[in-house]
């Protein structure tokens, strides 16, 4: 992964008094694959619609490979787009289709002819030119918004939410497909979704997106093992968050006092007295009968939740809290109502600092 | 094919009621106008049921060819003229919010409720000799003499397109409004500048409309004969003018069915080809 191709700094847009995005900084590197993942109504739309030119930045600047491109109309940007409603021209078959932006570029007859034929036989679609479509399934359509923007050998590609409209199964099938066809093309994916798992899936790096901030960005395993903000740990994944106030630091130690007890969390650049949120993920959270030494956190099992190869427990602490914590099916040694004590390794749990 | 069957029934139900409506008032005076179109005419202007094909070879005279041939025009001309002021209105409404887009719409229904005759007359006043547009002309100088604009054929085309602009305008709404906005966004993804946009992506995606404006306006214009008698003043003839005369004054009913039978030929052709390359849909308007 090289230089920055695409470069977001200090932008900001708003519908009138309504702030979409705030003051963003990004930069996406060449050849990546970046996902901007966040709930709807975070930006993340609107800073791919911002790079595609489909959308102006209210205020900032926006460079791809070094240009400044806040000025220049979509058909002015070597920027290609997969939308989420592929958004094919219903009136032109396959190959008019894939080869629309080589024919407005007025690209020789015959060399149309073998890239398009190329780049539908790279998506599987070799023999579908002449088909219209309304007359292919949605997957097939979504191979041909793929191929359709990728013939035009654009620098990046903007996929927003490509493979929303597909069902669970065709879904899976073609994230795996276009990380695939992401690596051998060696060209820049910036992939708009707010399917975390499908992030965390396809992604070289992720931007977490909340209310028109990034709230991290960075690789899929950090995102998941060390959520920066509160909301990340949140929304990536499932998560045991408690909210509470540092007691005592020794090392990077941290004994943290929250109303559901006492536990502690691995991390630095804290001070006692401050507030904290602790990230526990369900798959480290220890139980037993007793307390564990620097931990105070009594629960009572509410209910279990079959998953297949694990089994998910929910116990209910104080203050209507509910943690949740998964184990193999065979480990589980539980009934309902029993009396535990949860723990962990203070290693696995995530310090947050309260933003 | 027996599922295909039982459906038969139900099918001939519904159909039923409009099925003997079409029948009685559409089918069966079609058949009579083209059956005496091959019969003769008598001395005192009655049918005589006699097989002739007098009035077609009349209607090879180069008199009433002048006449079909400048019908045609006239009424491809008022299409054309339609389409291009009503394509630009109906992109602009089509753009507008639905709230505003509904009234805008109104507005274009309005003429529908007022008699057509009296919007007829109201363009004779407006354009008469000592109307106000030959009185604004000469005041300002641009004319010395006043104007001769009515009973020509300009004002006849003019009567026309008010006439027809709004089945112009509604088929071209309801395309254009259907159009969405995505492929154009798609479009200028690919490259395309707005113009090359219009002409590769709106003007094809909406071509539907195009095409029922094209029938919903150039069909009744070849035989309107309201227009052409009130602003032509009788002296402009189309071939809707010289049916009615045939029908009415002239009393030569076969001939008059024979220029019918011509009429609906050409329309018959047109629905043919509209029917391979648009929707039904889009003659529907909101």
């Amino acid at each position: 992964m090289g230089e920055a191709i695409v470069q977001l700094i200090d932008v900001d847009k708003s519908y009138g008094s309504n702030l979409v995005v705030k003051k963003m900084n990004m930069e996406i590197k060449e050849g990546e694959f970046l996902t901007l993942l966040g709930p709807s109504g975070c930006g993340k739309t609107t800073t791919l619609r911002m790079i595609a030119g489909f959308e102006d930045a209210t205020s900032g600047i926006i460079m791809v490979q070094g240009e400044r491109v806040e000025d220049k109309e979509p058909f002015e940007r070597d920027v290609n787009t997969v939308f989420q409603s592929y958004a094919l021209f219903p009136h032109m078959n396959v190959f008019d289709n894939v080869a629309y932006g080589l024919m407005i570029k007025k690209v020789p007859k015959a060399e149309i002819k073998t890239r398009v034929m190329e780049m539908l036989e790279m998506v599987q679609l070799s023999g579908y030119e002449k088909r219209k479509p309304d007359e292919l399934s949605g997957g097939q359509n979504q191979r041909v918004a793929i191929a359709r923007a990728l013939v035009n050998n654009p620098k990046v590609l903007l996929l927003d939410e490509p493979l929303g409209a597909l069902d669970l199964k065709l879904r899976k099938s073609m994230q795996i497909e276009l990380k695939r066809l992401q690596k051998k093309l060696g060209i820049t994916f910036v992939y708009v979704t707010h399917d975390q798992e499908e992030a965390l899936t396809m992604s070289d790096r992720i931007a977490v997106m909340n209310g028109g901030i990034i709230d991290q960005l960075a690789a899929p395993m950090e995102i998941y093992n060390r959520p920066a903000t509160r909301f990340v740990a949140g929304f990536i994944g499932e998560s045991n968050i408690f909210d509470g106030i540092v007691k005592a630091i020794d090392g990077n130690t941290i004994t943290v006092e929250a109303p559901q007890g006492i536990m502690q969390v691995t991390g630095e650049g804290f001070e006692v007295g401050e507030e904290i949120h602790v990230s526990v993920r369900p798959e480290a959270v220890n139980y037993g009968k007793e307390p564990v030494a620097g931990f105070d956190l009594q629960a009572k099992v509410l209910d279990f939740i079959y998953l297949g190869s694990t089994v998910k427990t929910t116990v209910s602490m104080n203050e209507g809290f509910e943690a949740k914590f998964t184990r193999f099916e065979q480990g589980l040694d539980l009934k309902e109502e029993d009396q535990l004590y949860l723990s962990w390794n203070p290693d696995k749990a995530v310090a947050i600092k309260k933003s | 094919m027996n599922k295909k069957r039982k459906n038969v029934l139900p099918a001939l139900a519904q159909a039923g009621p409009v099925s003997v409506w079409m029948i009685l008032f559409v089918t069966i005076p079609m058949i009579y106008i083209v059956y005496i179109s091959f019969m003769s005419r008598g001395v005192f202007g009655d049918v005589v049921y006699q097989f002739s094909m007098e009035s077609y070879k009349t209607l090879l005279d180069a008199t009433y060819f002048k006449v079909i041939t400048k019908s045609l025009k006239v009424a491809v001309f008022t299409t054309v003229l339609c389409l291009l002021v009503g394509y630009p209105f109906a992109y602009f409404i089509a753009r507008k919010p639905r709230d505003v887009a509904s009234k805008l719409i109104t507005l274009i229904m309005i003429p529908f409720w007022t008699n057509s005759l009296m919007r007829l007359n109201s363009w004779l006043l407006v354009f008469q000799t000592s109307g106000p547009v030959n009185n604004f002309l000469q005041a300002t100088g641009i004319v010395d003499h006043p104007v001769t604009f009515i009973y020509t054929d300009g004002l006849v085309v003019l009567g026309m397109i008010t006439n027809m602009l709004p089945f112009a305008v509604l088929p071209l709404y309801s395309s254009i409004e259907k159009l969405d906005g995505s492929l154009l966004e798609a479009s200028a993804d690919l490259g395309a500048n707005p113009v090359k946009t219009f002409w590769h992506v709106t003007l094809p995606v909406t071509f539907p409309g195009i095409f029922s404006s094209i029938i919903l306006v150039f069909i009744p214009t070849l035989g309107i004969y309201t227009v052409s008698d009130m602003l032509g003043g009788g002296k402009v003839l189309y071939i809707g003018n010289i049916i009615k005369n045939q029908f009415g004054a002239i009393r030569n009913w076969p001939l008059g069915a024979a220029l019918s039978v011509l009429l609906i030929a050409i329309t018959g052709i047109l629905i043919f080809i509209y029917t391979r390359f648009a929707n039904i849909e889009d003659m529907e308007v909101v």
